[in-house]
């Protein structure tokens, strides 16, 4: 198999499940242990892969509250975009910093310990920012999906035991 | 009762009544009685059905699409099948005249048979294969001529034997590949050397090509489409295995326009037509379902790749796959037969596998594994296998 193909198949292994044993994946791919090994630790060098996470179901954890924060952000020349949204996400509330296209700029994921706490972020930080024109907040009620993980699982149906 | 069972007697067509009942059946009966079994004996995608494709069957249901469609199947399902199968399969058929839709394969490759076999004619087809070949050529009041295929072949039908087995009397070849049990595959090399030897013996091909989106190798053009095939061969195909729809019932006939006609003939008089809501769904799952079938084609890539290995460690010789979502291991070094494997195995260690002679005679030695179940499951049943051989 190409290299680059090899790396595909690895990297949608890894995102489906993170935690499957590199064992499980070279078996799959048809490969040694050891060249799994080698190829992630490449792919983490080369920042390709930069980290692992864990799917939760629940919207918010006890005492956990998170919200969807949409940015509009005023560019800067040669800059672009760049500069506050490298600026937002060093902040530890802000858990994810998204460019998108539409009707504003940047999309970001905040956590807090309660709504008070995200609010009080949102208006007495965030929205200071240099850059920041304006934002909107999103409080995250409930999760059906994420990463690709329905939440809501298939109602199984027995299958004949022996089909020709 | 017993003095109306002389006037009961024969009341059986002949030969119906010496038809053997399915070799897998026995063996299903002691599976069904069976709890906590872990089963590499199913021949159907454990995946449900793409949920894009579910969703256009209830749009079909909430918009009232549940009337009889054209015998021939669906205008649109038909236009878009001779599309699929020439971006896919590289042959050519017109939508109007070419196609039928069916329900199921095992449906078209009944027509088929029926719509070409008189009474004494011959069927020449390879062993192991599919349960329902010799029964439905005997059906025909037709002879079922196996050929057998071995795993120094890669299970792979060679000329050699069909030579052998050709009589004036042969009519049909009959060709499953990627095949159920083995999984063997043809390369262009070989499906030229069959297309060769239908020529030169004027035959008539019936490829099942079911599990051909489910290839491991590189893909090449059906034999239909080889010089000299177009007229002479039936290709048949369906939803089943690569798009995980075998409740649906789907199917398709492409052929030259004489044997379609001929089997429309029968289709219509036996089904009318396919389900109205099937062909809804089928139309979806060929013009938009691509991502989800290619994405299931890898898991049972990697699933065989596991499997594979796992046999062969534990010294089961088995053969890589080119196709399909079966395993085929040799089990002569255990010095059990197929049936007392399966059985001793089910009766154990609770895995359910098929004895190879299910799939015909020279199917002993062997038993068909399924991967078409998740991977912690044939983890589990590799695990217990390896401790009932004691390896």
């Amino acid at each position: 198999m190409e290299k680059q193909e090899f790396k595909r198949q690895l990297a949608a292994l890894l995102k489906r499940n993170a935690r499957m044993a590199n064992q499980e994946m070279a078996d799959r791919l048809g490969v040694s242990e050891p060249v799994i090994a080698a190829t992630i630790q490449e792919m983490e060098n080369d920042g390709d892969i930069m980290g692992y996470t864990a799917i939760m179901s629940a919207a918010n954890a006890q005492d956990e509250v998170r919200a969807i924060i949409e940015i509009a952000v005023q560019p800067e020349r040669n800059l672009g975009f760049d500069r506050v949204a490298e600026r937002l996400a060093r902040f530890p509330e802000v858990v994810s910093v998204y460019l998108v296209s539409g009707q504003y700029d940047l999309r970001l994921e905040v956590v807090g310990k309660s709504l008070q706490d995200v609010a009080s972020f949102v208006s007495g930080t965030l929205s200071l920012q240099e850059g920041v024109k304006s934002t909107a907040t999103y409080f995250l009620l409930k999760k059906y999906k994420e990463a690709g993980v329905n939440f809501t699982k298939e109602t199984k149906h027995e299958r004949l035991q022996i089909v020709p | 009762m017993s003095d109306c069972k002389s006037s009961l007697d024969g009341r059986v067509a002949k030969h119906i009544s010496v038809l053997p009942k399915s070799g897998i059946r026995e063996f299903f009966d002691i599976v069904a009685n069976m709890k906590e079994v872990i089963s590499l004996g199913i021949g159907e995608p454990d995946f449900v059905t793409p949920w894009r494709i579910r969703e256009a069957a209830i749009h079909a249901l909430d918009s009232g699409f549940t009337s009889y469609t054209s015998n021939l199947g669906d205008p649109r399902l038909r236009k878009c099948i001779s599309n699929y199968v020439q971006d896919k399969f590289h042959a050519e058929y017109d939508p109007v005249s070419q196609i039928l839709v069916t329900v199921g394969v095992s449906e078209a490759l009944d027509i088929a048979l029926r719509a070409i076999l008189n009474p004494g004619d011959e069927v020449l087809y390879h062993e192991p294969c599919y349960v329902s070949y010799a029964p439905s050529v005997r059906m025909c009041h037709a002879v079922p001529i196996p050929v057998q295929t071995y795993e120094k072949h890669d299970f792979v039908l060679q000329v050699e034997d069909l030579e052998a087995a050709v009589t004036p009397r042969t009519r049909v070849l009959l060709l499953n590949y990627p095949n159920n049990p083995t999984g063997a595959g043809l390369t262009f090399e070989d499906k030229k050397k069959l297309a060769d030897f239908a020529i030169r013996h004027d035959l008539i091909v019936i490829t099942d090509e079911i599990y051909e989106e489910l290839s491991y190798i590189p893909r090449s053009q059906t034999i239909a489409s080889l010089p000299g095939m177009a007229d002479r061969t039936i290709l048949l195909n369906g939803l089943s295995k690569a798009h995980a729809m075998t409740g649906f019932r789907l199917g398709y006939a492409c052929g030259p326009h004489d044997l379609i006609d001929a089997m429309m003939k029968i289709h219509q008089y036996c089904m009318l037509c396919a389900s109205s809501i099937a062909q809804a769904a089928a139309l979806e799952a060929l013009q938009s379902a691509d991502k989800e079938k290619d994405a299931m084609r890898m898991e049972y890539e990697q699933r065989r790749n596991v499997i594979v290995k796992g046999f062969n460690e534990m010294g089961l010789h088995t053969f890589m796959p080119r196709g399909a979502f079966y395993v085929f291991p040799n089990i002569t070094s255990t010095g059990m037969n197929s049936m007392q494997f399966a059985k001793t195995l089910l009766s154990e260690k609770h895995v359910a596998v098929v004895p190879g002679t299910a799939f015909g005679e020279c199917g002993e030695g062997f038993v068909r594994c399924s991967y078409a179940t998740g991977m912690s499951e044939i983890e589990e049943a590799l695990r217990r296998i390896r401790s009932f051989i004691g390896k």
